[in-house]
C-alpha cells in the first residue's frame, strides 16, 4: 500500500506568493486529510473494534462469575439494586438474549446501575467524576511536557555538563520514586510541614498544585530522559553536519532539523503515558482526596461494585483507544518514513 | 592572492586512549578556480582537514591546536566567530559529503533542505527560492524537478540523492567547493556521472574545488594539483601529471603500484606491507618509514618537512630531498 | 513505545560458537565492572535480597505479632524502625515485605520472560504473515492499560497471591516480545542460522537452541529492567488494597498505612518509601549499566 507522498500535488508550490506560515498551515491541512491519512485512520479503527468487542464480552462473563454478585447464591445486595440489575441484565431471559441486550445497552452507552448506590447509575457517576480527572490529567500532562521537554532538550545541547547531569539525575530519582511515595512525601513537606498548601482536597486553585505535580513528575522525568536521548541521537547524525556546513545557526539546527526526529521517542511514549496517567490518577486522587473518576474506581474496586468497575474500565478503554489514535496520527505526521508502510 | 591559504593546521582528538593527531602540521594553498585533489588512505587525515576548515570538527574530543586558514585574504576560518563562519559556510564555501543517504535529513522534504542555504544567506522570498531550487535540480539532472522537489530523501536513489546534495551545495554559487569522497558511496556508473556533473558546474561557476578521495583514478581525470596525505601529514604536493609520471615520494609510488587496473594480469596483487601507524602515539621522523623500502636511519629523525625539490613539486621524503634515491 | 531498541542500537554481537553458553561476552563484563554505579547498585541489591530472603531467621519479631502496649511508637532500640498502629514491628514487616517484592520480582519477571521470549522468537522467526499478525496484537495490547485489567482480575477473582504474580507478569511481556523479535529478525539473516537450516535442523531446535542464546544479551538487560516495573506494580496494587492482603506485609501496604497516618507517625511512611525507591533506583542503574556494557555505541562519552 505504498503511496507516494508527493501525491498531494500542491500547486501552491508554483503559486508565486504566500507567506511561509499560510503555506505551511495549508500544507499541513492538506496532508492531514490526504488519502493516506484516511486509510490510516480507517485501518486503525477497524483494528480496535474487535478489541473493544472482546473486552465487552469478557466483562459480560466476568459479572456472572463474580462472587457476591446478583448471579450467585450469596445475594448480599439490597433489593432495590437487585431489581435494577435484573432489569438491566435480564436475569430471567436465556443467556444469548441477555448477551444481546447487554451489547445493545453498551452501544447505547448505557453502563448499567451501580451495585452500591441505589439511586445512581454508572453513567451518572462517571459523568460527575470524569471532568475532575480530566482537569487533573491535563495539568499533569502539561507539567510533564513542559518540564520534561525543556530540560531534556537543553540537557542534550549541553551534553556531559552540569546542565545535563543534574536534571538527568533528578529525572532518575523521579522515575524511581513511585507516585504513591512522592505524593505523601510532598504532603508531608509542603502541606503538613511548611503549610503552604492544604494536605488534600480539590477546592481552591492551590489545591491543584500538589496533585498535578505528583502525577506529572514521573512523566516529566521519563520524557526528559527520552527527549535527551532522542535529541542526542539525532544531533550525532550526518545530516546535522550537513546543516552546519550550510551555515545554519544553532537555533535553526535544533528547531528545524533536530526536533522533528529527536522528539519521536517522546511522541511514541505518549501512548503508554496516557494510560499511565489514568492509572496514576487512581493513586493520586486517593492520596489527595480528589473527587475524580480514579478515586471512584478505587473505591468501587475495593467495595466490589462490579458494574461500576466494569463500566469505568470500558470507559477508560474507549478513551485510551481514541487518544492513542491521535498520538499515532501525530507520529505519522512527524516521521514521513512511516507513511509508506 | 590565493583563495584559501592553510598554514600549520593541527587538529588533535583528545580521547581516553590518548591524543590522536589526525591532522599534524598541514599547509597548502588553493587559487581561485583551481582544482586541488587530496589523496590518502582512510585515517590519513584528509577528511578531518576539510572538517577543520569548515568548523565541523566536534570540539569536545577534537581541538584545533594551531594553524590558520585564511579565506580570500580576509577571514581566518579557524579563529573567526561562529557568526562570521556561518556567513561564509554554505554561501562562499560549500561542502558535499560521502554518504548521501545519511547526509540528508530524512524527516524533511527535499524542498526545505535544498533552498535552506538561500534562506539562510539572504533570500527572503520563499517562492523565489523554490524557483531557484527547481532550476538547480534541473541543472544537476533530476527529472521532473518541479514535482520531485516535494519528495522525501528516501524516495530517491543513491545517485539522485548525491545530485540533490550537489544542487544544494551549489545553489548559492560558492567560490569554493569541498567534495569529501562524493563518489565513494555510489555505483561505478553513477560515479562517472557525478564527476562530469561537478566538472560542468565548476566550469560554469568558475569555482575552486577541493576533491578529497582515496581513488587516484578520480584525481587523474579531474584535478590540476594533488596533495598526498599520510598519517595526518602531507607527504607530497605536485601538479597531477608530475605526480603520476615523476612522483617523488615512496608512498605515492606504492599507491600507484597498488592500483589493480595498472598491474600486469595474472601477477600477485601488490600491497603495501605493514599498516598505517597508530595516530595516538607520537611519531618520530617520517611516518611512512616503517613500511618504506628505502627507509634508513635518518628517516627516523625529525624534522621531516615538506620541501620543494622542483618548482611547484614538493616532497617530504628526506632521501628524495637530498637526491639519494630516485623513483 | 515504538521499537526504540533495535539490534542495531543494542549491538549485541553474535557468539562465535553455536552452542548456548556465555551470556555476557568478556568485553561487556569488563565494561560493566568499570561502571561504579552499576556495581554499587548490584551490591546493594544483593544485600537487600539476602536480608529479605533470610527474614524468617533474622527478623527480630514475627510480621503479625502485635504488641498492643507499644502501638505507633517512633524508632527506638528494640524497634529500630518503630511500630505501626497495631504494635507490629516495622523492621520485621519491612524485611518480610522485601520477601514479597523479591518473589514478585522473580516469579513475575519469569512469567513475563517465558511468554515474551517465546512469543517474540516465534514471531520473529516465522516472519511474514505470522509476524505481522502477532505484532499487531502486541501493538494493540500495548496501548491499552493492562494495569487496569490486572486490577479487574484482582477485583473479580480474589486475592490469591499467586494469581497476583502471574497477572503482573502477564502485563510486562510485551516489551520483551518486541525486543526478542527484533533480535531474532536480525539473527535470522546471519550465516550461522543459514548453516543450521542447511544442516536440516528442525525449526524448533533452531529457535530455542541457537537463536535465543544469542539474543540473551538484550534479554538480560530487559529482564533487569522489568523487575523494577513488576515490583512497582505489586506495590501499586497493594497500596490500593488489591494486592497483598494484611496481615501479610508488603512495601506497598506499608506505604499505604504510612500515608494514612502521616501526621502522627511519619516514620511509617519514610522507611518503606525510601526502601522501595532505593531498590528501584538500584535496579534501574544496574539495568542501564548492563545496557551500556552490551551496547557497542555507548552514548555516555
Amino acid at each position: 500500500m505504498a503511496l507516494k507522498g508527493s501525491g498531494t500535488n500542491f500547486s501552491a508550490v508554483n503559486s508565486g506568493h504566500g507567506l511561509l506560515d499560510a503555506r505551511f498551515a495549508l500544507g499541513t491541512y492538506s496532508r492531514l486529510i490526504s488519502l493516506t491519512m484516511f486509510r490510516f485512520i480507517a485501518k486503525r479503527f477497524f483494528e480496535t473494534i474487535p478489541v473493544l468487542f472482546v473486552i465487552a464480552t469478557l466483562t459480560f462473563f466476568m459479572v456472572r462469575l463474580a462472587p457476591g454478585g446478583p448471579f450467585t447464591a450469596e445475594k448480599s445486595i439490597p433489593p432495590e439494586i437487585q431489581k435494577k440489575l435484573e432489569a438491566f441484565y435480564g436475569l430471567n431471559k436465556p443467556l444469548s438474549q441477555q448477551y444481546l441486550d447487554y451489547m445493545g445497552n453498551l452501544l447505547k452507552g448505557d453502563l448499567g446501575p451501580s451495585f452500591k448506590y441505589a439511586t445512581w447509575s454508572v453513567n451518572e457517576l462517571i459523568w460527575s467524576a470524569f471532568p475532575v480527572s480530566l482537569e487533573l490529567g491535563c495539568y499533569a500532562l502539561a507539567i510533564a511536557l513542559l518540564l520534561g521537554l525543556s530540560s531534556g532538550i537543553i540537557a542534550s545541547l549541553r551534553q556531559n555538563t552540569a546542565t545535563d547531569h543534574v536534571p538527568m539525575s533528578l529525572a532518575m530519582i523521579g522515575i524511581c520514586v513511585p507516585t504513591f511515595v512522592m505524593g505523601p512525601l510532598l504532603i508531608l513537606v509542603f502541606g503538613l510541614g511548611l503549610g503552604w498548601v492544604n494536605a488534600s482536597g480539590w477546592d481552591s486553585a492551590r489545591d491543584r498544585i500538589l496533585p498535578s505535580l505528583t502525577l506529572g513528575f514521573y512523566y516529566a522525568a521519563y520524557i526528559a530522559r527520552l527527549a535527551r536521548g532522542g535529541m542526542l541521537e539525532i544531533l550525532n547524525q550526518d545530516f546535522i553536519r550537513t546543516a552546519r556546513a550550510k551555515g545554519a545557526s544553532s537555533a535553526r539546527i535544533v528547531f528545524r532539523h533536530a526536533l522533528k526526529g529527536g522528539l519521536l521517542p517522546v511522541v511514541s511514549f505518549l501512548g503508554p503515558a496516557i494510560a499511565g496517567l489514568i492509572t496514576g490518577s487512581f493513586v493520586v486522587e486517593t492520596i489527595f482526596q480528589v473527587p475524580g473518576l480514579g478515586r471512584f474506581f478505587v473505591t468501587a474496586a475495593f467495595n466490589r461494585d462490579y458494574t461500576m468497575v466494569l463500566g469505568t474500565v470500558l470507559f477508560y478503554a474507549v478513551l485510551i483507544i481514541l487518544l492513542n489514535l491521535v498520538v499515532d496520527i501525530v507520529q505519522v505526521w512527524l516521521n514521513p518514513k512511516l507513511r509508506f508502510d | 592572492m590565493p583563495l584559501l591559504a592553510v598554514n600549520n593546521l593541527r587538529t588533535w582528538f583528545h580521547t581516553r586512549n590518548g591524543v590522536v593527531r589526525a591532522v599534524d602540521d598541514v599547509s597548502f594553498e588553493i587559487e581561485k578556480g583551481e582544482t586541488l585533489g587530496i589523496v590518502g588512505e582512510s585515517g590519513s587525515g584528509k577528511s578531518v582537514t576539510c572538517y577543520s576548515l569548515m568548523g565541523l570538527v566536534p570540539q569536545p574530543p577534537g581541538r584545533i591546536e594551531s594553524g590558520s586558514a585564511v579565506f580570500d585574504g580576509q577571514t581566518d576560518l579557524l579563529k573567526c566567530s561562529t557568526e562570521e563562519l556561518n556567513r561564509i559556510r554554505g554561501k562562499r564555501i560549500a561542502m558535499i559529503f560521502q554518504d548521501p543517504m545519511t547526509s540528508l535529513n530524512p524527516y524533511l522534504r527535499i524542498e526545505g533542505q535544498l533552498i535552506e542555504p538561500l534562506l539562510i544567506h539572504g533570500v527572503h522570498d520563499r517562492a523565489e527560492a523554490i524557483k531557484q531550487g527547481i532550476r538547480a535540480l534541473e541543472e544537476v539532472g533530476v527529472p521532473d524537478a518541479a514535482k520531485r522537489i516535494r519528495s522525501y530523501p528516501h524516495e530517491f536513489s543513491g545517485g539522485m540523492r548525491q545530485r540533490v546534495m550537489i544542487a544544494m551545495a551549489l545553489i548559492t554559487k560558492p567560490e569554493l567547493l569541498i567534495a569529501d569522497e562524493p563518489t565513494t558511496a555510489v555505483d561505478v556508473t553513477v560515479q562517472a556521472q557525478i564527476l562530469e556533473l561537478i566538472k560542468k558546474m565548476q566550469t560554469e561557476l568558475g569555482m575552486a574545488v577541493i576533491w578529497v578521495t582515496h581513488d587516484l583514478g578520480v584525481v587523474a581525470g579531474f584535478c590540476r594539483r594533488v596533495l598526498v596525505m599520510y598519517a595526518g601529514r602531507i607527504v607530497e604536493s605536485a601538479p597531477t601529471e608530475q605526480l603520476f609520471y615523476r612522483t617523488k615520494h615512496p608512498y605515492t609510488r606504492a599507491l600507484q603500484r597498488s592500483i589493480p587496473a595498472l598491474q600486469p594480469k595474472g601477477a600477485e596483487l601488490y600491497t603495501i606491507a605493514g599498516a598505517p601507524p597508530d595516530l595516538s602515539r607520537r611519531i618520530e621522523g617520517c611516518a611512512f618509514a616503517p613500511r618504506c623500502e628505502f627507509a634508513q636511519d635518518k628517516c627516523g629523525k625529525p624534522p621531516i618537512e615538506l620541501k620543494a625539490v622542483e618548482p611547484s613539486h614538493a616532497t617530504a621524503c628526506v632521501r628524495m630531498q637530498s637526491n639519494e634515491i630516485s623513483l | 513505545m515504538q521499537e526504540t531498541l533495535t539490534p542495531q542500537t543494542l549491538g549485541a554481537a553474535p557468539l562465535s560458537e553455536v552452542e548456548a553458553g556465555t551470556s555476557l561476552s568478556r568485553d561487556a563484563w569488563h565494561r560493566l565492572k568499570k561502571n561504579k554505579m552499576a556495581v554499587a547498585s548490584a551490591v546493594i541489591l544483593v544485600v537487600l535480597s539476602l536480608a529479605s530472603a533470610l527474614a524468617p531467621w533474622i527478623a527480630p519479631y514475627s510480621y503479625e505479632e502485635q504488641n498492643l502496649a507499644l502501638r505507633a511508637v517512633p524508632p527506638r532500640p528494640g524497634h529500630w524502625l518503630g511500630t505501626d498502629a497495631l504494635g507490629r514491628d516495622q523492621l520485621t514487616r519491612l524485611l518480610y515485605g522485601g520477601r514479597v517484592s523479591l518473589m514478585v520480582g522473580i516469579v513475575a519477571t519469569g512469567v513475563a520472560l517465558l511468554i515474551g521470549v517465546t512469543y517474540g522468537a516465534v514471531s520473529g522467526f516465522f516472519g511474514r504473515k505470522t509476524d505481522v499478525v502477532m505484532m499487531r496484537i502486541v501493538d494493540i495490547i500495548y496501548a491499552l492499560p493492562f494495569t487496569i485489567f490486572v486490577i479487574l482480575l484482582m477485583v473479580f477473582f480474589g486475592r490469591d497471591i499467586r494469581l497476583l504474580f502471574v497477572a503482573i507478569g502477564a502485563v510486562e511481556w510485551l516489551t520483551m516480545a518486541r525486543i526478542v523479535r527484533g533480535q531474532v529478525q536480525s539473527l535470522k539473516k546471519q550465516e550461522f542460522i543459514e548453516a543450521a537450516r542447511a544442516l536440516g535442523l528442525r525449526r524448533r531446535r533452531i529457535i530455542f537452541l541457537h537463536m535465543i542464546p544469542n539474543a540473551l544479551g538484550p534479554i538480560i538487560v530487559y529482564a533487569t529492567l522489568t523487575v523494577p516495573a513488576v515490583m512497582l506494580l505489586e506495590a501499586f496494587l497493594s497500596f490500593l488494597g488489591l494486592g497483598v492482603q494484611p496481615p501479610m506485609s508488603s512495601w506497598g501496604l506499608m506505604i499505604k498505612d504510612g500515608a494514612d497516618r502521616m501526621e502522627e507517625c511519619p516514620w511509617l511512611l519514610i522507611a518503606p518509601g525510601m526502601t522501595l525507591a532505593a531498590t528501584l533506583f538500584c535496579l534501574n542503574f544496574l539495568g542501564d549499566g548492563l545496557r551500556d556494557a552490551l551496547d557497542v555505541r555507548a552514548s555516555k562519552d
